[in-house]
């Protein structure tokens, strides 16, 4: 290598030597150098900022995506994430994945993307919040009912098969899903695939079997309480089947949700229909705007 | 005090100067005062250079890849078969539990976010006083998978170069400086972690731990850039992370030391060197001492030491290593007893 680089001086002498000489030489290549690291520094600078495109100033707390358990209102979470991904590692369902250039200055930083894999609260102590090193995803969260990642919404009440009066057989999203829910019935510490565990029900509940805080909720009107800490139980119900009236006199069920969600997503993951009837609405907790959410903890006193 | 400043001001962009005769120490200016009177002749130095070449086993380099390809290696193993050894990227991670946090990322985290939360400042801490001890920009040569790459693409520049295929763009080094400050106020002003969206080293370092992601691209033209128009333009004229670093290792024991005594000033370690400026003080009448350390810019990768035909350049830890005092060297060596150079 080392050869090559003193031919390469060589010949860059002979070059500059034969395309002028003199004093002038010195200072005109200065000046090309100076216009040069202006052009560098203009250029960098711009690509930096293309970072703002995908980000919406105007209502910065506005999320991209959906984001793990804790996470801070946009703005804030953007600027103290440090894009290092502990919580991906963390997660046992690997829920939590790293976005990408396209979210501009959102790169690097964590997302939930709910229909392909919720977060089901199967490390039961928020692991991604405790590996969090920036409170990114605020440490000042206890327990999975603490979180608002978003909520649920039923988004396409025509397509629901509970409000159709029907019910669901087999593998909840086919044979091919990877996606993965722990059942503590079948196995208390390692989540399993949703394709090994099919349901058989006359009218679809599968939203409201499979949230987790129902679980919690339920569990603890039996007397078991998660993790035996009474501190883990659910204040309030988050999701549940009930029999509606329409205005022309028609009865149905329909999935109602509480304000005990908290938005993991299980609901939109396990919905059996082609689109996902229920969803999660990501900018938004207990039927209020998220930024409004954290002004109002704020006023009382809370973390935001 | 005085080197430590210049070392500063070098690293922030300021050329390096002649220093005057009376800066000079008197064993110095004895042995550049021999040196004068010793022609050493072109094919001399040829046949020195070309013996070299012969021998030379790039001992410092293959360490250097193997420590930054195993670090990098570490984090992925640690992940895919989840043993909690090192968790996170190169921005923020856990070393067997203790916080980790990269002083660039995090500087970047708190001037966008205007808090800092304890678990940040004790891996800041932690990262600080480890980079003092090692050297400081020792992270950009033996961590950085951007480091390596550009290396790579380096080595084809040349012989692109060489053909007359490529251009070399030069910039004035300042500008790295003025970047540094242009990121850190787009921090502070935007609230967003603005370098983060560009940094090389952030986008490499989660790609081989999570996988590849389209931001890969901007890597892939940085590197385009580097191969065709201007030789290793990211490290030496833009990456805010090379200052912090450099700044941390101004005061590091751990450093590559010149020795003027035998020293042939044919200067085949500026050649290799990603920051020639630091190795400036080999040119004849540039050093101020017989021993000297080159300046925080110095990366510590260690090609200077490999490339040089007189085992002048060394690394060094100060306090701990063997080398002789000063006083213990010979001043004026003496001709009739020395080896070479030989008068003809």
């Amino acid at each position: 290598m080392t050869e090559a680089h003193s031919d390469l001086i060589k010949t860059d002498v002979k070059k500059s030597k034969s395309i002028k000489r003199g004093p002038g030489r010195r200072a005109q290549q200065a000046r090309r150098e100076f216009l040069r690291s202006i052009a560098l520094t203009a250029g960098v600078t711009s690509i930096s900022l293309l970072g703002f495109l995908p980000i919406d100033t105007a209502n910065a707390k506005n999320r991209l995506k959906m984001r793990p358990p804790g996470a801070l209102d946009e703005d804030k979470y953007l600027s103290s994430c440090i894009k290092c991904g502990q919580c991906v590692q963390v997660c046992p369902v690997n829920a939590v994945k790293l976005d990408d250039m396209d979210t501009g200055f959102g790169l690097g930083t964590a997302y939930i993307d709910a229909r392909e894999q919720a977060c089901d609260f199967s490390c039961d102590g928020l692991q991604c919040v405790l590996a969090c090193p920036t409170g990114s995803l605020t440490h000042t969260l206890d327990y999975t009912h603490d979180t608002r990642m978003g909520f649920a919404v039923l988004d396409k009440p025509k397509i629901c098969l509970a409000v159709l009066g029907k019910g669901f057989k087999g593998q909840a999203r086919g044979p091919d899903y990877e996606g993965l829910l722990r059942y503590e019935e079948i196995d208390r510490w390692n989540p399993i695939a949703l394709r090994d565990h099919p349901y058989d029900v006359e009218i679809c509940d599968l939203c409201v079997q499979a949230c987790p805080i129902e679980q919690r909720y339920n569990q603890c009107q039996d007397g078991k309480y998660p993790s035996g800490d009474e501190n883990q139980c659910p204040p309030e119900r988050a999701i549940g089947l009930e029999l509606i009236t329409e205005k022309n006199g028609v009865k149905h069920m329909k999935p109602v949700i509480y304000d005990g969600c908290v938005g993991c997503g299980v609901c939109e993951m396990i919905c059996p229909t082609n689109e996902p009837a229920i969803i999660i609405d990501y900018n938004k907790v207990t039927d209020i705007p998220l930024s409004e959410h954290y002004q109002i903890k704020s006023r009382k006193g809370g973390h935001s | 005090m005085n080197t430590y400043i210049e070392s500063i001001a070098q690293l922030f962009g300021r050329a390096s100067r002649k220093p005057k005769k009376e800066e000079i120490s008197p064993a110095a200016q004895k042995i550049y005062f021999y040196k004068k009177g010793q022609t050493v002749t072109k094919a001399q130095i040829e046949e020195l250079h070309g013996e070299h070449q012969k021998n030379r086993k790039n001992k410092w380099r293959k360490r250097r890849w193997l420590t930054l390809i195993a670090i990098n290696l570490l984090f992925v193993v640690s992940f895919s078969l989840d043993i909690q050894l090192l968790e996170g990227a190169l921005t923020a991670s856990r070393f067997m539990g203790f916080h980790m946090a990269d002083l660039n990322s995090a500087l970047q985290v708190m001037l966008a976010h205007k808090v800092i939360l304890i678990n940040l400042l004790i891996g800041v801490v932690t990262v600080f006083i480890m980079w003092i001890i090692l050297g400081g920009r020792t992270f950009c040569s033996w961590i950085c998978p951007y480091h390596l790459l550009a290396e790579w693409t380096e080595t084809l520049h040349l012989w692109l170069f060489q053909r007359g295929w490529a251009k070399n763009y030069t910039f004035h080094r300042g500008v790295r400086s003025v970047f540094y400050v242009i990121f850190a106020l787009l921090a502070l002003v935007t609230g967003y972690t603005v370098f983060e969206f560009i940094s090389p080293t952030g986008i490499l370092s989660r790609a081989i731990i999570y996988g590849p992601t389209m931001a890969l691209v901007w890597v892939a033209l940085l590197l385009l850039f580097e191969l065709l128009l201007s030789r290793r333009s990211w490290c030496r004229y833009v990456c805010p992370i090379g200052i912090t670093y450099g700044i941390v290792g101004v005061f590091s024991p751990l450093r590559i030391t010149y020795d003027l005594t035998d020293c042939k000033h044919e200067g085949d370690c500026r050649n290799v060197c990603l920051v020639p400026h630091v190795l400036d003080l080999t040119i004849k009448n540039r050093s101020t001492d017989i021993e000297v350390g080159l300046g925080a810019d110095c990366t510590r990768c260690g090609l200077c030491v490999d490339a040089c035909p007189t085992s002048s350049l060394t690394f060094e830890f100060r306090g701990l290593s063997q080398r002789p005092k000063k006083e213990e060297l010979p001043l004026m060596p003496d001709p009739s007893t020395s080896q070479e150079p030989k008068n003809d």
